[in-house]
């Protein structure tokens, strides 16, 4: 556990060491807020909510995820870095998970900064801050879940633009799975496939968050999500770390 | 570990490495015991790096087996890490940590925790030199300096067990002349491989020279009786005769 925290530490500092954190939190707060303001209509629609907020959290996901995933570790291969890492005296999985854990704790800054909304709804009406929590755990559990599917994919190729495009590929085909796009040329070829498509729908266990509920079941769909495609992620790193 | 092995650090049994149809390392076996500073000697795409990849457990051998202390690196690897220092080819290092950051991170993944790691850092900033350039980024370091950094990485926890990819490429005369004295110095306590392509270097700090070509061992011996393979004497000669024949 101390060398995941460790390797986690390390790569968090990286984060802010370089442009890209700022350049990731500016970009996500600007997105955000036009698309909350402007499409969402926050204002207009006189109702005491984030509703218009968590409405598109997932699709600045969707583009940003990505392009923090996609040189997780197709970086460490560029710099030759990868090579140090692990041969230090550390499992493949901790380096995995360190290296997540990591991520996942820049996107909790990153959405942890959009507090200026949850004081905004509060000055101007009387929101149920409970709903507003279980959205932003459920922001946070999306955000994990496509860190895991873009790490795995960033891990299976040393091309950082094959590693955006084929996260963003990946993410929106999990995000939307219960949608008739993926469903129905599913039901028409294989049935089982789309009914198991509609389980695995990100965004269908996400928008329960957003009205307020908080379910074990998708909480262990989530775990298992990221459990998934971490082990996938520790597979790919240990058969392809010297490609 | 057997009785016999006791005293070698590093046993390499018919350690083979293929990619695709085109292998690069050919059942090499060797043991490196404590005491003895091995030259890796051999000319580009031998298969040097690949075979010191393997033995530190960053590439994964086709066939054959590799141990550390007795610590086979696929199947304990953690243990066989513990034990290794290990400087990579090109002396990777994360270009926007400073020199102290970057080898405490290193001290931490060791186990080492409050002044013990201060200790172990101050002391491998003290062996390499770069007590001067601590705090700087060391992306902002000249290639000499980066190479020691990566040097001290390797030294950071005393290992039994050291494996330098060409540890002085990139210095000039004066580090060179450091480093070598440095390894001279730890030799009589560890085991040693080191790789390059200086040849005078093997005369100066190693007790045994290893020329592969191909990915097969093609001499192992001391540098003094290396040296008479040829009528003129010459390491530089030996070298030739035995990796351009070789690859003929």
């Amino acid at each position: 556990m101390s060398n995941i925290l460790t390797i986690a530490g390390r790569e968090l500092t990286a984060y802010f060491a370089t442009p890209v954190a700022t350049v990731f939190i500016v970009i996500f707060l600007i997105l955000q807020g036009a698309m909350t303001f402007n499409l969402g209509n926050f204002f207009d629609r006189g109702q005491a909510d984030l509703s218009p907020f968590f409405t598109f959290i997932p699709w600045v996901f969707l583009l940003l995820i990505p392009a923090i995933t996609m040189r997780l570790w197709a970086e460490e291969r560029r710099q030759g870095t990868i090579e140090l890492l692990l041969t230090l005296p550390i499992t493949q999985g901790q380096a995995v998970l360190g290296k997540f854990l990591a991520a996942w704790a820049f996107c909790a800054i990153a959405l942890a900064l959009t507090f200026p909304f949850v004081i905004t709804v509060n000055l101007l009406g009387n929101p149920d801050n409970g709903v507003i929590a279980s959205g932003y755990v459920g922001a946070l559990l999306v955000a994990g879940a496509f860190l895991a599917v873009g790490s795995a994919v960033s891990a299976s190729t040393r091309n950082q633009v094959i590693a955006f495009v084929l996260a963003v590929a990946v993410c929106f085909v999990f995000a939307v799975a219960s949608y008739p796009l993926v469903t129905d040329f599913l039901s028409r070829n294989t049935p089982v496939l789309a009914e198991i498509a509609r389980r695995l729908a990100v965004l269908d266990r996400y928008q329960a968050f957003t009205r307020g509920i908080v379910s074990l079941r998708d909480l262990v769909f989530f775990a298992s999500f990221i459990g998934f495609w971490l082990f996938l992620n520790t597979v790919l790193v240990d058969q392809r770390k010297a490609d | 570990m057997s009785g016999a092995n006791a005293s070698a650090l590093i046993e390499i049994d018919g350690l083979t490495k293929r990619f695709g149809s085109f292998t690069a390392v050919d059942h090499v076996s060797f043991t490196v015991k404590r005491g003895e500073v091995l030259g890796f000697l051999g000319p580009n795409g031998a298969g040097k790096s690949t075979t010191m990849r393997m033995l530190a457990g960053f590439m994964i051998p086709t066939e054959g087996t590799a141990r550390i202390c007795g610590h086979d690196v696929q199947t304990d690897g953690v243990a066989a890490r513990r034990v290794l220092g290990f400087l990579p080819e090109g002396a990777p290092t994360y270009p926007e940590m400073s020199v102290s950051g970057f080898l405490r991170f290193c001290a931490k993944v060791r186990g080492y925790r409050g002044s013990e790691l201060d200790d172990r850092v101050q002391h491998a900033l003290g062996l390499t030199g770069l007590q001067g350039v601590r705090l700087q980024p060391v992306e902002t370091l000249s290639k000499g300096f980066k190479r020691r950094v990566g040097l001290a990485q390797a030294l950071l926890h005393d290992p039994p067990v050291l494996v330098l990819d060409e540890p002085t490429d990139g210095l000039d005369p004066n580090q060179k002349h450091e480093v070598r004295a440095l390894i001279a110095r730890m030799a009589p306590d560890k085991a040693i491989v080191i790789s390059t392509h200086i040849l005078e270097e093997v005369d100066a700090v190693c007790s045994r020279a290893m020329i592969i070509a191909n990915g097969r061992v093609v001499a192992d011996a001391t540098p003094a009786e290396l040296e008479k393979h040829h009528p003129s004497g010459k390491l530089d000669d030996v070298f030739r005769q035995l990796t351009i024949k070789d690859a003929a």
